[in-house]
């Protein structure tokens, strides 16, 4: 029945539990089938067999003790063993090995934050290494998010004011997909990180030089991709339309005026100063709501970035 | 499966029985309309229970958060106001049972006197409330964000505000329901003197006793709540 | 004694009287000034029906956004992620308190529930209008919401996103709180009919199980509903003046808003459902023609989920930061509360079992309403499941639930009893054939609708998503495709059913051959319900004696 497996859950089984929670998910479905089968294939049959014939009569029953406690009972214990076999599988995650690497995670409208123990932090990536017990410690900056990766089968409220936790060890080598799951405004959808379980040497190598995909691609190609992925098409349009942030199409090279009243030229200062200290020059027209991803872009990141924006004339 | 006991009436004011003028014309009886008002009452009530029980809740997961502002804001009240407040509403209750007895019995003048000393009782109390809440201003106890006394041992927390936006919020709900019990004991002392209630007809002075009681017993619990905790 | 019953053809045993409720009085000052349960029932009815239709509308406006990823309507872009997210929280606002809290009892039960006791009215006929104005109020307020700026939190005004945003939110939450009280006062006036306004010689066990299930609705509005109603004052006092309770960035606890929000609206569902239940009692053992099984445990099971809905609400929260201690007991009680659902169902077969069965769309609606509902209720236990809900909270999978459940099981049984009631409150018989065909298409499209959302959800499809992966867009289609079958089985179901007030035949007293007491008065009543008292001389749901000549 795996086919049937993969059609109602994630095809993936990224965690050390998804398997058991997928097994627990199809148990109750059969249940749910056998359940449902019983109370539907008599009601069809006594649509059948009982339909209207004049003149017949009915017996008055109005109760058999006996079959209503058993109906009663029954029911009761299967849902008796379910409890405990849905808390069973519940602590294994809601109570961490003692071993586990602790990442903190700081989710905002609308992207993710990861740090990892040596300081280095992403945006909208989580590297983890396989078969590694890991601890996510969340918070918001805002409004409530949720932390789920379908893969993993793992989910959990991220509260402004808080923190809250939750432990998983990946087991399958892959990319995986994260979503918010809390709704938080317009930008809840666009709310995606990428979760890349890596082996462990793939996974060292990351942490040092963030990988190496920005080799096969143009700088502006990857410019462009990080202008997707770390969060600044929430707020910046390439078409020429204002948003919550002035818009990149044809800015390069050109005067714009700031809010104190001064004009500068758009040139790769500039853009790498907005990217580090976005209160610094503030455009007229907007507020000073951009975040600063000081310790967040690697300097690959940054050069495509800037060699992108040029590229919008 | 179904017989006749008696025609229902088609022209509704041509009755060929009596009953009183109070009767509405859906109950058989002037019983089954006291005792059905009264039922209803009592499931207002419970609403009333529930919506302060809801603010009752509040506080004290607040006050689990913030115990070391909850107890030092506590100081800030006048427990001598509190404590008369609460023997004025103990004494409104008896004359408001009085009130009742009195319309049972027929007795519209001194039903009318209790009405109106039950008023004047809540008069007090809200006076007093008042000059507690002039007091309160102007040492900056404000509510939520208006929040401005100095000289708290922990500034800049919010609890101080928290406790003040729930008092402000539960003595000025139960401060309305007093309001709104004022208005009703008038209306209904007025209509005593008129000699409209009488042992045949008293419902309203006993559902409105009722409502005050509930006013009075959730002051029972709000003082201990925010005086006398030390 | 015996009675030979035709039902359907012939008109009853007396004369159709000349004055009834509908033109004893006329002019629209005699309506909206009525004390007459029936004419309030009426007005309602219009009223929730309305609400729905624009409910609806707001559906289909969500699943036409959700047709592709890139929401486009012959090429076109035409929404954006902010007007997604106002239409969905519409519609989750204006249906759960505009329509599906108020539909069954202020509409249906506050026409037929005195005329089953035998009364001649509800207990408080003027708070009953008074509820009626409420409402009214309520719902200017929610549609002016709307025009001046919409809501876009989510019909569930989880902090802190709805204690900062822009938007009506404080005109919409205070036309929940007004529409509150309008619920408040259905089911105080409920409670009070059923305890003192029954028929002479009527007991508690006598009582049809309608009102049974309508008293069971009325406990639950008097004690949760002043919970929400201070729950949203709080919730606007932090957005004007920053109490700091729910809004963590001045020391507020977000999750606090959940609780209390859950403390009314766990509960709340039960008042969508026990209403349409109790409908179901009175569908099948009226087309069953036979007395139903197990009075006293139906019965027992309404009051006991009525008390039970009241303590399982953290189940909202096992992801949202509630302790693990919270949530095992959470889950052990939400097992609980599945039982007494069970027991009905298995109640209702056996009432078919032997029974004589004719399939007119009251009957279609209440099996269907089996069918739906036992999947709603099944697909419950795997949120009860405290593991398998971290990984289906929050996803398509419990959207599908509940919309099996509320609309599967109340809107559907809503229809039925609309169906059941419409040749006694309108004196007027509907078309079967278009009934029939509308119930057809209504069940199809519901299950096209939102099956085919269980299977997004468990795949790992979040709720109140704009934009999706593309791996779902086939599923998402589909779904959209459902809900025009569906709007449109339900627009059929508004036509022919108007369109019978002026062309249907007329009613027969008693139709249906029914057993309660409403039956036994004219379709439509007289003013005062019944021209002779009712005195009640049998047991409730008696068939015997009763032999059916013909359908």
């Amino acid at each position: 029945m795996e086919w049937l497996r993969r059609l109602l859950l994630p095809i993936d089984q990224g965690s050390e539990f998804a398997k058991h929670i997928d097994f627990m998910y199809m148990a109750i479905f059969w249940l749910s089938v056998v359940m449902f089968l019983g109370l539907m294939i008599p009601m069809c049959w006594f649509a059948w067999r009982y339909r209207f014939k004049a003149g017949r009569v009915t017996p008055h029953q109005t109760h058999n003790t006996t079959m209503e406690i058993v109906w009663t009972v029954v029911p009761l214990l299967l849902c008796v063993g379910l409890f405990f076999w849905g808390i069973i599988g519940y602590m294994e995650f809601a109570v961490g090995p003692g071993e586990s690497m602790e990442i903190q995670v700081t989710a905002k409208q609308w992207l993710w934050q990861f740090e990892f123990p040596d300081g280095t932090r992403a945006v909208n990536e989580l590297h983890v290494p396989v078969n590694k017990s890991i601890h996510l410690v969340m918070t918001s900056e805002d409004v409530l998010h949720d932390f789920y990766i379908p893969d993993m089968r793992v989910k959990r409220d991220i509260v402004p004011g808080r923190y809250t936790e939750y432990w998983f060890t990946p087991t399958t080598v892959g990319e995986h997909v994260s979503t918010c799951a809390e709704y938080c405004g317009k930008g809840h959808s666009d709310m995606k990180a990428k979760v890349f379980v890596d082996t462990p040497e793939a996974f060292a190598k990351w942490m040092e030089t963030g990988g190496d995909e920005w080799m096969r691609h143009t700088p502006e190609e990857w410019g462009k991709i990080q202008y997707e992925q770390k969060g600044c098409q929430s707020c910046h349009n390439v078409d020429g339309t204002k948003s919550k942030g002035p818009t990149w199409k044809g800015i390069w090279g050109h005067p714009v005026k700031l809010n104190n009243g001064t004009t500068v030229v758009v040139d790769e200062a500039y853009l790498r100063e907005s990217m580090m200290q976005p209160g610094a020059k503030v455009v007229e027209g907007f507020e000073n709501i951009m975040p600063t991803f000081q310790g967040l872009l690697r300097e690959n990141e940054i050069r495509g970035l800037v060699a992108y924006i040029k590229s919008l004339q | 499966m179904s017989t006749t006991t008696e025609v229902l009436h088609q022209d509704p004011h041509g009755h060929g029985g009596e009953h009183d003028p109070h009767q509405q014309h859906h109950f058989t009886t002037m019983e089954q309309q006291f005792d059905t008002s009264k039922i209803g009452m009592w499931l207002f009530l419970a609403t009333e229970v529930l919506t302060f029980g809801g603010l009752f809740a509040g506080f004290g997961l607040m006050q689990s958060k913030y115990p070391m502002e909850f107890i030092e804001a506590h100081e800030k009240l006048k427990r001598w106001a509190g404590a008369t407040n609460t023997v004025v509403l103990l004494v409104s209750s008896f004359t408001a049972v009085m009130a009742v007895l009195m319309a049972r019995t027929n007795q519209a003048k001194k039903c009318a006197m209790y009405l109106w000393l039950t008023v004047g009782c809540a008069g007090i109390f809200m006076c007093i409330k008042a000059y507690e809440y002039t007091h309160d201003f102007e040492e900056g106890l404000y509510p939520a964000k208006y929040y401005s006394h100095v000289g708290d041992l922990i500034p800049g927390s919010h609890g101080y505000a928290t406790f003040f936006s729930f008092y402000f919020m539960m003595t000025g709900l139960h401060g309305l329901h007093v309001l709104i019990g004022m208005g009703l004991m008038s209306w209904l002392a007025i209509r005593a003197s008129r000699g409209e209630f009488s042992d045949k007809y008293y419902t309203p002075v006993d559902l409105i006793a009722l409502f005050w009681h509930l006013v009075d017993l959730i002051w029972i619990y709000l003082f201990p709540l925010y005086y006398l905790i030390t | 004694m015996e009675h030979t019953l035709t039902s359907g053809s012939v008109l009853g045993d007396r004369p159709r009287p000349v004055k009834n409720y509908l033109n004893e009085t006329t002019g629209i000052k005699s309506w909206l000034t009525t004390v007459d349960h029936k004419r309030i029932g009426i007005m309602y009815l219009c009223a929730v029906c309305t609400a729905f239709l624009l409910g609806g509308i707001f559906a289909l406006l969500v699943r036409l956004s959700l047709l592709n990823p890139q929401h486009t309507l012959f090429g076109k872009q035409w929404v954006t992620a902010e007007m997604y997210n106002r239409f969905f929280t519409l519609h989750g606002a204006i249906m759960v308190f505009l329509f599906i809290i108020p539909a069954i009892p202020a509409s249906l039960a506050n026409f037929v529930l005195p005329m089953m006791l035998g009364a001649k009215d509800v207990a408080f006929p003027r708070i009953n209008l008074m509820s009626f104005y409420l409402w009214c109020i309520g719902a200017v307020m929610a549609i002016g919401s709307m025009v001046i700026g919409a809501v876009d939190t989510g019909w569930t005004f989880y902090t802190p996103y709805s204690t900062t945003t822009d938007g009506a939110v404080g005109l919409m939450t205070m036309a929940v709180f007004i529409l509150g009280f309008s619920s408040i006062f259905t089911g105080l006036n409920f409670i009070a009919t059923v305890h003192k306004l029954r028929a002479p010689g009527m007991g508690w066990f006598d009582m049809p199980l309608f009102v049974w299930g309508i008293y069971a609705t009325g406990v639950i509005q008097i004690l949760a509903t002043p919970v929400l109603a201070i729950t949203l004052v709080l919730l606007l006092i932090e957005r004007v003046f920053q109490i700091g309770i729910f809004d963590s960035r001045i020391g507020g606890d977000p999750v606090l808003f959940q609780h209390f929000f859950w403390f009314y609206s766990h509960p709340a569902v039960y008042i969508m459902i026990l209403p349409g239940m109790a409908i179901i009692s009175e569908i099948i053992p009226t087309f069953s023609r036979k007395t139903i099984f197990g009075y006293r445990a139906i019965a027992y099971s309404s009051v006991s989920l009525a008390l039970l809905s009241f303590i399982v609400w953290g189940h909202h929260l096992f992801v949202a930061g509630e302790s693990d201690l919270a949530n095992v007991v959470f889950s052990a009680l939400t097992f609980l509360v599945a039982i007494p659902s069970g027991v009905k169902m298995f109640n209702w077969l056996t009432t078919m079992y032997k029974g004589n069965i004719s399939f007119e769309t009251p009957m279609l609606y209440a099996m269907s309403f089996l069918f739906l509902f036992a999947i709603g209720g099944l697909t419950g236990i795997f949120f009860s499941t405290l593991a398998v809900d971290i990984h289906l909270t929050d996803t398509y999978f419990v959207v599908a639930h509940f919309h099996y459940v509320m609309m599967g099981g109340t809107v559907i049984a809503f229809l039925g009893g609309l169906h059941y009631w419409w040749p006694k409150m309108t004196g007027r018989m509907y078309s079967e054939k278009w009934g029939r065909i509308a119930t057809a298409l209504v069940f199809i499209g519901f299950n096209m609708t939102f099956g085919s959302q269980f299977i997004m959800g468990g795949q790992g499809m979040p709720r109140r998503y704009f934009n999706y992966l593309d791996q779902f867009q086939p599923i998402h289609a589909f779904s959209t495709y459902g809900s025009w079958v569906l709007g449109s089985g339900l627009f059929m179901t508004a036509i022919y059913l108007l369109a019978s007030l002026k062309t249907g035949p007329l009613a027969p007293d008693n139709p249906w051959g029914g057993t309660t007491m409403e039956w036994e008065s004219s379709s439509p009543p007289v003013v005062h319900n019944f021209e002779e008292q009712p005195v009640f001389e049998h047991e409730p749901y008696d068939y015997r004696h009763r032999t059916v000549t013909h359908v």
